[in-house]
């Protein structure tokens, strides 16, 4: 509706007002019934109707003063982020990013000094980390290999029932548990990828997310084995090399001679994840660089290509497809350890699509964005944590703000693995427009 | 027998239900190549509208309810289009020139920002419909099981057959159907001979969401009950049953609607009730390995 006053770069106020008023029309008939009325169960079990004509007109006059305002000011002008970002300013983004990297890392290596006594910092960092490291993992798969996966939660849950089972059933401990946990999840994903990777790309994502689907409604109805829809609870914690944090003679506190206090497992349980995410990058980054790591991103960029020059796309998709599997597994298990309790409610599919998020919004295939991404994003979460539920809404509606103004994510500018002469960062956006068309 | 009789109606009614939204998939799949991750949750807000125009009318006083119906059917296939058309303008139209994953992923957005705006506008709580349409006939009447077929079952297959039949007619016969065929064929070249693309992909939506509409109302008649997550299930299964029956192909999606139906319900009559999701979405694993092109569909041909 606004190609025709696009054409002409003034100012037309009876246009804008036209315009604004059809809008506004739209908008009462998307949520005249909607959000007009609302229904509530009645005493008798019966649903009774409110009105609520404030917030409509609320909502309807929102709709008319954004598109007066849109057609008004911004007639033609086509909204682009990156030129909003001063030329300084971008100058010295460039400068600083070589840096921003290791300083992550040094401020979080210092979180667990700096807020010892702040618990729910702690918490939220240890989860912030944990999105991290499956942000870093679902980027070998969707970043690197460009494989849309939306089941990547199936290997995170695959990872943390391995982890709860074993441990309960065997008595093994964490540091036994944690690679076999991940090979588990890594055997999970080829089993599924394995008849599936010829798939298209997006066909390839509804099956990964029935996949997705399919093991989270196993574990919720296989009563005998997960417990069904109460979990498992009383994983065992992890020790530190055999000391179990407890107040216990023999314990981690006893025999360094320190007081005992809860916090020690917290501090040690960050470290750990903050230890295993660095091992996802580090592994990530050594990947990109061997034959593997560059076929992945031929085949990102072109299947047919790869295929001509004799790359196996099978083997190569599987081999991400099960590595993204193996670091999703890893998580899970510390995630199993961390809380002690899991059941069903915390793999369901809304966490695939928050972790895709954090993989989209980060700019895929960059490693420093995506840690970037899932602070900003849990960070975000717990900041609104009282509007709970408007902030999947927004969440929802940022997913498709980005992919319409920078669908290369917030950090767009990738450092390629292979240069001629002298390292140049390439932006992806042109680089792509070129090959797509 | 009897038994297998009863399944047999049942699914039929289950089956023409996913057909319907299962058009809107294949119908969008087969224009400009997308999966409309959120055509399940225009579904669901149809089934929302239908419910709450429904109770407006009998607050106003319009009691007779096959009037009631009728001005429900038109009311929710109205406002569920204009959601279809929004949600293609605001989120799908922008990346129509974007990279390969970008419209899917903004779907997913989508997806995710309806059914939250609905559990919060609307309360997450199921929302219940007394039984509107009562009575059914007998057919069996054995002392052993009783085989029924509800005026409800009579009334979803119905409608659902006479919705194929108008709109198989305005995709062979008018204007607008020719255009949309010339588009599933060849956006580009579509547009250079004349047609207006934009527009065509505009109406393919809004008539996938009358369409997923009506199913939603046939949803609320057949279980009484609707809440804000049905959408979610409801769109992976007629996806399901639009690549069982060849994505793009019309027929396919009412074929592959009807197989879904039967294949859940006969599973949760012979086998399992708890497993018959993972059934559904076997099916679409299983039929996507060994079929890809699904029952009706045309082999995809990759071109360089």
């Amino acid at each position: 509706m606004a190609q025709e006053g696009n054409s002409t770069r003034q100012r037309d106020f009876a246009g804008a007002l036209k315009h604004a008023a059809l809008a506004a029309l739209i908008a009462f008939g998307l949520f005249s019934l909607l959000v007009g009325i609302r229904t509530d169960t009645g005493s008798g079990g019966a649903l009774e109707l409110t009105a609520r004509y404030e917030m409509l007109a609320a909502f309807v006059a929102v709709a008319f003063i954004g598109a007066f305002l849109r057609e008004f000011l911004f007639a033609g002008a086509t909204f682009d982020a990156a030129s909003y970002v001063p030329a300084a300013l971008r100058g010295f983004a460039a400068r600083i990013a070589p840096f921003l990297g290791p300083a992550f890392l040094i401020v979080a290596l210092a979180v667990p000094i700096i807020f010892y006594d702040n618990r729910y910092i702690l918490d939220l960092s240890i989860q912030i980390l944990t999105y991290v490291m499956l942000g870093w993992g679902l980027n070998i798969v969707v970043g690197l290999a460009g494989l849309l996966d939306l089941g990547y939660v199936a290997f995170y849950a695959v990872g943390a029932y391995s982890y709860a089972l074993l441990a309960q059933n065997f008595d093994l401990s964490f540091w036994i548990c944690l690679p076999l946990a991940g090979i588990l999840a890594a055997f999970w994903g080829i089993l599924l990828g394995f008849p599936v990777l010829r798939l298209r790309g997006d066909y390839l994502a509804i099956v990964t997310l029935a996949f997705g689907e399919i093991i989270r409604l196993v574990l919720l109805n296989w009563q005998s084995l997960t417990g069904g829809p109460n979990g498992i609870s009383s994983i065992p914690r992890p020790s530190f090399f055999g000391l179990p944090f407890n107040s216990d003679e023999g314990g981690f506190a006893h025999t360094f001679g320190l007081e005992f206090s809860p916090t020690h497992r917290v501090v040690f349980l960050y470290y750990v994840i903050l230890v295993l995410a660095l091992i996802t990058n580090a592994v990530t980054i050594r990947l990109r660089r061997l034959p593997i790591g560059r076929a992945w991103e031929a085949l990102r960029e072109d299947e047919i290509a790869c295929r001509s020059l004799g790359i196996n796309t099978t083997n190569t998709k599987l081999t991400a497809f099960a590595i993204g599997a193996m670091f999703g597994g890893f998580a899970g298990s510390f995630f199993a350890t961390r809380q002690g309790f899991i059941s069903p409610e915390s793999f369901v599919f809304q966490e695939s699509a928050l972790v895709l998020a954090i993989v989209v919004l980060g700019g895929m295939g960059s490693q420093i964005g995506v840690a970037i991404a899932a602070t900003v994003m849990l960070g975000g979460f717990e900041f609104f944590r009282e509007f709970q539920q408007y902030r999947m809404v927004v969440f929802g509606l940022a997913m498709v703000a980005i992919m319409i103004w920078r669908p290369r994510g917030l950090i767009s500018t990738r450092v390629p693995s292979v240069f001629l002469t002298k390292e140049k960062p390439v932006d992806i956006a042109l680089a792509r427009e070129e090959g797509r068309g | 027998m009897e038994y297998f009789l009863q399944q047999l109606i049942n699914g039929v009614t289950l089956g023409a239900i996913y057909g319907l939204i299962a058009i809107g998939y294949t119908m969008v799949y087969g224009i400009i190549g997308m999966i409309n991750f959120a055509h399940g949750d225009i579904f669901m807000i149809g089934a929302f509208i239908a419910l709450i125009a429904f109770l407006a009318l009998v607050a106003i006083g319009v009691t007779a309810v096959p009037l009631a119906l009728f001005l429900v059917l038109l009311i929710a296939m109205a406002l569920t289009s204009l959601y279809g058309w929004t949600v293609e303008r605001f989120a799908y139209r922008p990346l129509r020139h974007s990279f390969r994953l970008a419209p899917l992923i903004s779907a997913i957005g989508m997806s995710i920002a309806l059914q939250n705006y609905v559990q919060i506008v609307q309360g997450a709580r199921v929302k219940p419909l007394p039984p509107l349409i009562g009575g059914g006939y007998t057919i069996i009447d054995s002392p052993v099981f009783v085989v029924q077929l509800s005026n409800v079952q009579i009334l979803v297959v119905l409608t659902t057959v006479a919705l194929m039949a108008v709109f198989s007619w305005i995709v062979a016969n008018t204007r607008l159907g020719r255009d949309m065929r010339a588009c599933e064929q060849d956006l580009k070249m579509a547009s250079l001979v004349g047609v207006n693309v934009d527009r065509t992909i505009s109406y393919t939506f809004i008539i996938g969401a009358a369409l997923a509409a009506v199913a939603g109302i046939m949803h609320l008649l057949y279980y009484g009950v609707v809440d804000f997550y049905i959408g979610f299930v409801a769109g992976v299964k007629a996806f399901t049953a639009a690549v069982l029956g060849g994505i793009g192909s019309l027929p396919g999606a009412m074929i592959g609607g009807l197989l879904i139906g039967l294949i859940e319900t006969f599973w949760s009559a012979y086998f399992s009730i708890e497993y018959k999701d993972v059934a559904a979405f076997s099916i679409l694993v299983i039929v996507l390995i060994f079929l890809p092109t699904g029952i009706l569909g045309r082999p995809e041909i990759e071109k360089v």
